[in-house]
């Protein structure tokens, strides 16, 4: 009895997984059929779209860098890799790339350093630190346009607010608009206004998460705070920091907003970075292919910065 | 804090930083209110008050001083444009352009506003912004809800490869989109048109990522037992699994919303009738060519612009931090 009762007990079990794989070659078309019908309704839409103005316009503008073209010409000639090598002995690339870096190293550091010093200020019992941290964080969610308007005024020359300032302590405004260094300082002043609110807050982040312990430990050891900060705050926001310059290095590199409202890469191209050269020779000059061939370039250069960030994170996984 | 979890806890796969932006959304939690000063002691506000802490501050008091001196300093700089802007857009133009600065106009003359609806069709704007914002956050957020639904509960032999490359498209700047985009809309006709400025932009990625990641950390218990009730996708998707998504669906929308009513350069290209402008390209019609602008009137304007999203973000500035720090996780 024991010996028949022993082989039924795992029947059971056994005969529900057996089921459905044996059925599986028998009716695997309507399910499967069913399952492709409802990925295709649900993520078809959006792959559809993604493929048509994203993938789509990557590979297009690959091959237009590689022809003479004018915007709605209706002839272009093949010129292979002609825009690249104009591009590369063009006597102003110096200047864009001259510009560009200044633009790209000055916001970045500017804004990690003034992010990081004002987290600090907004991680202490201050009264009122709330209300600092939402007017710090308001300008990073307006427009680019209404800040670089706004600013405009601020800068204006004779009746704005900075030039008054500089009255106050004796100092003559220079012309922002229209002496060269002075438009690019303006254009990375009004970058950094916008968006040192958003680097603080993710430094404030980072601050909190902080053990207390390592801090006290370090107190106890008879560290200075200067020294604290030095060798154990610091090193444990190095990933933050990581994270916060690739962001910032990314969001620099393809601002547009600001200049256009400003300056518009003037005077005299004394603010026309790589981004705002692409929107210049394409849509201003109209010479498209020219234009495809800069837009690959801080495309790959974009490329570079993100293949670096991801061989980082994968090295600094654990670390973090 | 349990309400924020999904929003938090989405791109924890993404990359180390996560838990950088994540808590930098919960630090946002509680922005300005006074329910955050007491237990958050300088930082990590684990620890009830022991004696230390009081030591610490005690020793500390001199330096309060110059901590909120600077904190002042570095409020006005931040909030003084904003205040200024406003200001002047009430100012007529002798208050403006008076050498000593006169701060404040000597009434509330609203005759800046009335010129900019002179001279720029601001109620068309006004509604195309509406508009354009409203629609195309709905369809984003539906395409991404959809679309990570699909990547996250379907069977199905492609999935990894079509989220790799939903994936990718956050590697790819608009940038390089813009003329080949042109070019396409220009073809279609879609020229000065809505759809030529929704459409191109519509496809959602990152809010796909987000949900995915959100929808990866439900229980799957809940959908199976949605399963045996008979429930097909679609009701599966309305009827618990977005229910379950709040928090995550309320970041995502908001970034949207405040996304497209910024966006400028992709509606600046695409348009040159005013009548289909959105309210940032109209903006720079009013700046004149010869650089002597009006001030008091592109400064109401530039009221007109960003007080919408200034109201958005002072009343729900919790979520759309949460959403934009997540969404910085991504770059």
């Amino acid at each position: 009895m024991t010996s028949v009762s022993a082989p039924a007990r795992p029947a059971p079990p056994d005969r529900r997984p057996t089921i459905p794989g044996r059925r599986r070659p028998s009716r695997p078309t309507p399910r499967a059929v069913r399952t492709w019908l409802a990925f295709l309704l649900l993520a078809g839409p959006n792959v559809a779209l993604l493929l048509v103005f994203v993938y789509r316009p990557l590979l297009q503008s690959f091959y237009y860098s590689t022809l003479q073209w004018n915007m709605g010409s209706p002839t272009a000639r093949s010129v292979g890799l002609g825009n690249y090598v104009e591009w590369f002995q063009d006597p102003t690339t110096a200047d864009v790339m001259a510009t560009t870096g200044i633009f790209t190293v000055a916001t970045v550091g500017g804004s990690l350093v003034l992010g990081l010093g004002l987290a600090l200020l907004l991680n202490r019992r201050l009264k009122g630190r709330g209300f600092a941290r939402t007017v710090a964080f308001a300008p990073y969610v307006l427009s680019g346009v209404a800040v670089g308007m706004l600013w405009l005024f601020i800068f204006d020359p004779r009746y704005g607010l900075l030039s008054a300032g500089l009255r106050a302590i004796g100092l003559q405004s220079p012309d922002w608009y229209t002496t060269s260094p002075w438009a690019l300082i303006m254009i990375i002043v009004v970058y950094l206004w916008k968006n040192v609110g958003y680097v603080a807050l993710i430094y404030l982040a980072g601050l909190q998460a902080v053990p207390l312990e390592l801090k006290q430990a370090a107190a106890l050891d008879g560290a200075s705070s200067a020294r604290t900060f030095r060798s154990i705050v610091l090193p444990l926001l190095a990933p933050t920091t990581f994270f916060l310059t690739v962001t910032t290095l990314l969001s620099s590199l393809q601002s547009f907003d600001i200049i256009q409202a400003m300056t518009k890469g003037g005077p005299l191209g004394s603010t026309t970075t790589l981004m705002y050269q692409i929107y210049e020779e394409g849509f201003v000059t109209g010479r498209a292919g020219y234009a495809s061939a800069v837009a690959t370039i801080l495309f790959l250069l974009l490329l570079v910065v993100t293949v670096v960030q991801l061989r980082f994170v994968e090295k600094k996984v654990h670390y973090a | 804090m349990s309400v924020q979890n999904p929003v938090r806890e989405s791109p924890v796969p993404a990359a180390p930083q996560t838990p950088t932006a994540a808590s930098g959304a919960s630090s946002a939690q509680h922005p300005g209110s006074p329910v955050d000063a007491p237990p958050a002691p300088s930082g990590a506000g684990h620890r009830p008050t022991g004696g230390r802490p009081t030591q610490r501050t005690r020793r500390r008091r001199p330096l309060h001083l110059g901590a909120y001196a600077t904190l002042l300093v570095a409020t006005v700089v931040m909030a003084l444009p904003l205040v200024w802007m406003v200001l002047a857009s009430f100012k007529r133009p002798d208050e403006l352009y008076s050498i000593p600065l006169q701060w404040l106009p000597q009434n509330l003359d609203l005759a800046n506003y009335v010129q900019t609806t002179q001279s720029i069709p601001v109620g068309q704007l006004f509604l195309n912004s509406v508009g354009l914002t409203v629609v195309g956050s709905t369809l984003k957020l539906l395409l991404g809800l959809c679309c990570a639904y699909a990547l996250v509960f379907l069977d199905f032999p492609f999935k990894r490869a079509v989220f790799v490359l939903v994936l990718f498209t956050l590697l790819i700047p608009q940038q390089i989109t813009i003329i080949p985009n042109y070019t396409l809309v220009a073809q279609l006709g879609w020229l000065n048109t809505y759809q030529g400025i929704l459409v191109p932009g519509l496809a959602s990625a990152f809010g796909t990522f987000l949900f995915r990641q959100h929808f990866l950390s439900l229980p799957i218990s809940i959908l199976e037992a949605a399963e045996l009730d008979g429930a097909g996708h679609w009701r599966k998707l309305w009827r618990f699994v977005v229910p379950l998504s709040y928090p995550t669906i309320a970041a995502v929308a908001l970034v949207s919303v405040v996304a497209e009513w910024n966006d400028y350069l992709w509606p600046f290209l695409v348009t040159d009738d005013a009548e289909k402008m959105t309210l940032p390209v109209g903006l720079t019609l009013l700046q004149s060519v010869d650089g002597m602008n009006n001030w008091g009137v592109l400064m109401a304007a530039t009221v007109l612009v960003t007080l919408p999203i200034l109201v958005v973000f002072l009343f729900l500035q919790r979520r759309l931090v949460a959403g934009l720090t997540a969404g910085a996780v991504t770059g």
